[in-house]
């Protein structure tokens, strides 16, 4: 019998390591967006978020994002040419999630809602995510960020002031409790009508085919 | 630990493995179980897309998000999970007697050991980032490495 324990021993590890490997794909998979997006689709009715696209397109895409987060930076661009398809179709909601673990994305959604006091939101939006491997190098981004500002034309005296207003700092604190109170723990997340995407959709094609099966569903308008 | 049969005896394994080299190949497969468990973790994330997002480290982000971490669709992580099943299951029968697989065990762990140098240099000097995850995989591997070196048989120890 002795003979056989290192087979055994063999075997169980195997089985263990397959077994624990797909225990933990599984919790991975359930565990990326826990909680129900009702609260941010309560949110979004309110009609205090930032959105683009029509009000009542029969796909609303909701993205939890951080500016300086180079996966987010990377969607971004697909994002965009996804609205730009399904311009009638889709409404895209952001909300702020910067992480601490990132030097200046805290500061990039402080532009961001600065540039939306001025209703520059999305300008803002793009663009820093399009310079996101610019100003992500730079020490101090203030007088860059500022610099953006004056690029799209806005009022920079009154951008500088909001950058560091209350108000700002308020609306990028819901944004993040919002995300917390709903499980987000990575960026970016998107949530399509109610549903979480999977991090390992986060790309142009899954998130294509995601929206197609939606609209699949709707009756014909 | 060792087998009794003594027909069997003459072909691979044997009854008189001295204590000393029990005791280390038994580690060594402590150490590769906790390298198999490191590296199917990684191999978990990559699967979930989780390597595809931030939330974690920074660093973490940037190495397993990166070109390199992946060879062409399969993730790099899933032939190191591979590399430490290997190395723990001739640990496994070297540590009751079987000797014979000890050229197994040293070929697995020399190869992983000349890809955890490359995958250091590719953090330190190409990426500028290191991944805590990715530094115990290479501190497993190194331990691996030294335990194999001091089990080598030479002189009045060889057998």
């Amino acid at each position: 019998m002795k003979h056989l324990a290192p087979f055994l021993i063999v075997a169980s590890v195997a089985l263990l390591t397959i077994g624990g490997g797909v225990i933990l794909y599984r919790a991975k998979r359930v565990s990326s967006v826990a909680a129900s997006p009702d609260i941010a689709t309560k949110e979004s009715k309110q009609g205090d978020v930032h959105s683009r696209g029509p009000a009542n397109a029969p796909v609303v895409l909701e993205e939890f994002g951080d500016f300086q987060c180079p996966p987010c930076g990377g969607l971004s661009g697909p994002l965009l040419t996804i609205e730009k398809d399904y311009a009638t179709k889709l409404r895209v909601i952001f909300y702020n999630f910067p992480f601490a673990i990132h030097q200046h994305a805290r500061a990039a959604a402080h532009a961001a809602e600065a540039a939306a006091l001025q209703g520059h939101f999305w300008e803002m939006h793009d663009l820093l995510y399009r310079e996101q491997a610019k100003w992500s190098a730079v020490p101090d981004v203030s007088q860059l960020f500022e610099s953006y500002a004056e690029i799209l034309k806005l009022d920079v005296p009154r951008f500088r002031k909001d950058v560091r207003s209350p108000q700002v700092e308020v609306r990028v604190v819901r944004d993040e409790q919002l995300g917390k109170s709903l499980g987000v723990q990575n960026t970016p997340t998107l949530i399509l009508n109610h549903r979480p995407l999977p991090s390992s959709s986060l790309n142009s094609e899954s998130i294509r085919k995601a929206i197609d099966e939606i609209l699949a569903t709707q009756p014909a308008r | 630990m060792a087998r009794h049969s003594p027909h069997k005896s003459k072909s691979s394994a044997n009854i008189h493995l001295p204590r000393s080299l029990q005791v280390a190949y038994s580690l060594a497969v402590l150490v590769a179980l906790a390298g198999l468990a490191d590296a199917t973790y990684l191999t978990v994330q990559s699967l979930t897309g989780e390597t595809l997002v931030c939330g974690g480290s920074a660093d973490c982000s940037k190495v397993l998000g990166s070109a390199y971490s992946h060879l062409g669709p399969i993730p790099l992580a899933s032939v190191g999970a591979l590399g430490y099943f290997a190395a723990f299951t001739f640990a496994t029968f070297c540590a009751f007697g079987y000797r014979r697989l000890r050229i197994f065990l040293a070929s697995t762990v020399w190869v992983m050991f000349a890809a955890a140098i490359g995958l250091l240099c590719v953090q330190a000097f190409i990426l500028h980032a290191f991944c805590r995850y990715c530094l115990f995989s290479a501190a497993t591997t190194f331990l691996l490495t030294g335990i194999l070196v001091a089990t080598t048989p030479n002189g009045a120890r060889q057998t």
